[in-house]
Order: C-alpha cells, then structure tokens, then sequence
C-alpha cells in the first residue's frame, strides 16, 4: 500500500510540475497536430487504410518520443534525482510515477490525434483504439525506463531514439496488426504480453539505472 | 554510526580519495575540511549512500530513511512551492504529523510567508534554507551536510547554528566546510582532507 502512495506522490508531483511549466504536453500535441495536417496536405488522392495506419503509428510514436525526452529534464536541470534515489521508497517507485505521467500526456495528445486521423482519413476502429491503450502502456514503460539511462548521458537526445525505436518495434507490428486485420486477437494478446514482459523488466532492474 | 576503512574513489584515472579512516560514534560531530578538490563532497556522497567507493569499505549505522544529506543542489523543485516540496519528501519519507512538522519547520526558518511561492522566485539563501528543512523534516540519525552555510545571510547562519546545537549530542553529524571556526565549538572530531 506504501508503495502505491509512493507512487501516487511521484507521479502527482510530476503531473503538477507540468501543470506549471508547460514544458512536454503542448509541444506533444502542437507536433501530433502539425504531422496529421501535414500529412493530409502530403499524401496523394485517397490513400488506403493501410497506407495511413501506418502514418498513425509514426505519429503516436515520435509524439511519445517528445514527452519521453523530457521525461527526466526536471531531475537532470535541477539535479533532484539525488533526493529521489535517497528517499527510503522502492526506487521502482519512480520509474513507475514517471511512466504514469509520461502515459497520461500521451494519451492526451492522443485524445487529439485520433479525431484528427479520423476527420483526414479513415475511421478509428474499436481494436485500433484498443492497440492504442496497450501500445501507451508498452511505450511509456520501455521509454521511461530508457529516458532514465540515457539522461546520464551527455548524448542523451541521440541515445535514447537510438535505445527506443529498436526496442518500440514489436510495438508498432502489434499495433498495426491489430489495427488492419479482421481478428485482432493475436496481435492484442502480443501487445499485453509485450508490456508485462518489459514492465517486470523495467521494475525489477530500474534500481540500477538511477543508482551510481 | 559511520565506520570507513581504507576507503578510496576513483573516476577513471583519476583517483580522488584515497585511504580514508574514519569512525564517527553515536551523537559525534565530525567536521570535513579540505581544499578544492581535495574530495570532500565525493567522501559525503559516499558517506550518505549516494555514491559507491572503488576501494575499501563502509559501514553506515543508519538505514536509508535515517540519512539526511544536503548537498551542493538543494536537490527541490523549482517550479513547485516550498509547501510541495516539502510535502513530497514529507510523503516519501512518510514523516508522522506531516503538515506539522512542515509548518514548523518553515516557520524556524523564516519561510512561513513565501511558503505558497514557487521555489523559483527564491534568492539563493532562501532556497538553502528550504534545503535545510528538507534535510531535517524526517529528523534523520545521520546528518550528512555539505557546506551548509553556503548562500545564507548571517541570520540564515544564526539560525543554523541554533539549529546544529539544539540536535548536537541527539543526532550524528557529518559536516564539510570552508570555515571550521564556525563550527568548532559543536565539532568532537576533525578530518582534514588534502589534495
């Protein structure tokens, strides 16, 4: 029970920290915005379903990668990462608010991305929004997770799309699997699979990330 | 409460403590000098559990919830006020009487006024006494403070002074500074670090 009122203080501090800077959520929904017009002013005619399923997923996942960057930019301009791994809470504690906050801004960029994709293309189905849930849930874990290692880094905004996209992979053939075909079924079932396996990974090995 | 033996820290190449002894009892107040350079602020980090040494060993008396550190970051939120921040810590380090022991703290250390401002419309001073009550909130065993008296005004000062004597003799202190004087009549022990 500790460790969900840890968890709830990390991620109500993260949340209000955005609340007052403005720093990650707009540019998260100005650019999902911007790549949706862009695109439909870009592609030729009538594209397919497949053709901007596709665009879809290119957009959620460089939007995630936007809030990801700057998931850990408090902690590392201000150097309070030290408090945080010297509170007595388990240090997974972090990774996990960091994620939950990470996840809720995704999702409110994605509140404006879908009827976007939407009105410029095609409907969003029941299994495409589905996908979408559990694909969040995969992102912001494995990204968060990543965005941790690399913002002790000086190359931190090079590695961590070069950590994250290989590993978003499995992600974005889940998803628009899930998203095309007539029984998403399998692919769903490969998304939860996917987030379980990395969000036991992450837990159990964030402490060696944020410890020296 | 805090044993080191032969220890010693590396970056690299470059070796930046090396054969440290130390023994610091219950209730000590050991005082850490040096030059820049000379490793103090490594030693302190080792001493709080922020770091690991390359060489050696320690032994810390006081678990991780009775460590507190002040550092050369007052390690709070800019963008939160000093009521969140300390709210934060306050919830981590789950302190009884949260709100309490917060107002009281902020009231000994004159920020009861500025307690809804954003950290960020701080001077340096005020933001190293807001570290200070971070320090304190969960009245940790072990003390571990770098260069406290860094960025306070001479009042600032004053009240840390009341403050480091009201706790000597009850907690055990770890203490760097420039200014040994200041803190000479409080100290049991010296520990001066070279270069």
């Amino acid at each position: 029970m500790s460790y969900v009122r840890d968890v709830g203080a990390l991620a109500r501090k993260d949340l209000l920290l955005e609340l007052r800077a403005r720093d990650t959520l707009p540019a998260m929904l100005l650019f999902v915005a911007a790549v949706f017009v862009v695109f439909h002013f870009t592609l030729p005619g009538e594209p397919s379903r497949l053709e901007t399923i596709g665009l879809l997923w290119v957009a959620i996942l460089f939007t995630a990668l936007l809030g990801l960057g700057r998931a850990f930019v408090p902690e590392r301009e201000q150097r309070t990462m030290d408090g945080l791994v010297l509170a007595p809470c388990d240090r997974s504690a972090i990774w996990l608010a960091k994620s939950l906050a990470t996840l809720a801004f995704l999702l409110a960029a994605e509140v404006v991305a879908l009827p976007l994709y939407a009105l410029f293309f095609h409907r969003v189905g029941v299994a495409t929004v589905a996908a979408v849930l559990l694909a969040d849930l995969g992102i912001c874990g494995v990204g968060t997770f990543l965005g941790a290692m690399a913002v002790a880094t000086r190359a931190r905004d090079l590695l961590l799309p070069l950590l994250f996209l290989p590993l978003a992979m499995p992600i974005v053939v889940g998803a628009v699997g899930a998203s095309v075909v007539s029984s998403p079924g399998r692919y769903l079932g490969f998304l939860a699979l996917y987030d379980l396996l990395f969000a036991v990974i992450c837990w159990a090995s964030f402490e060696y990330v944020v410890a020296e | 409460m805090l044993t080191t033996r032969r220890l010693g820290k590396r970056y690299g190449e470059k070796r930046v403590l090396r054969g440290i002894d130390l023994a610091l009892p219950q209730g000590g107040f050991l005082v850490v000098t040096g030059p820049n350079g000379s490793g103090k602020t490594t030693l302190l980090r080792i001493c709080a559990g922020l770091a690991q040494p390359t060489a050696g060993t320690i032994e810390r008396g006081a678990a991780r919830a009775q460590v507190g550190y002040l550092g050369h970051e007052p390690l709070v939120y800019r963008e939160l006020t000093a009521l969140e921040n300390l709210d934060l810590y306050g919830r981590l380090y789950r302190v009884a009487e949260r709100r309490e022991r917060i107002g009281m703290l902020l009231e000994r250390f004159g920020l009861w006024e500025a307690r809804h401002e954003r950290v960020a419309s701080y001077s340096r001073g005020m933001t190293q006494r807001l570290a200070l009550c971070r320090v304190l909130l969960h009245e940790p065993e072990l003390l571990v403070l770098d260069e406290p008296y860094s960025a306070l005004d001479e009042a600032g000062a004053e009240l840390l002074d009341a403050q480091l004597a009201e706790l000597r003799g009850e907690r055990t202190f770890l203490l760097a500074t420039h200014d040994p004087a200041r803190v000479e009549t409080l100290a049991s022990g010296a520990l001066a670090l070279a270069t």
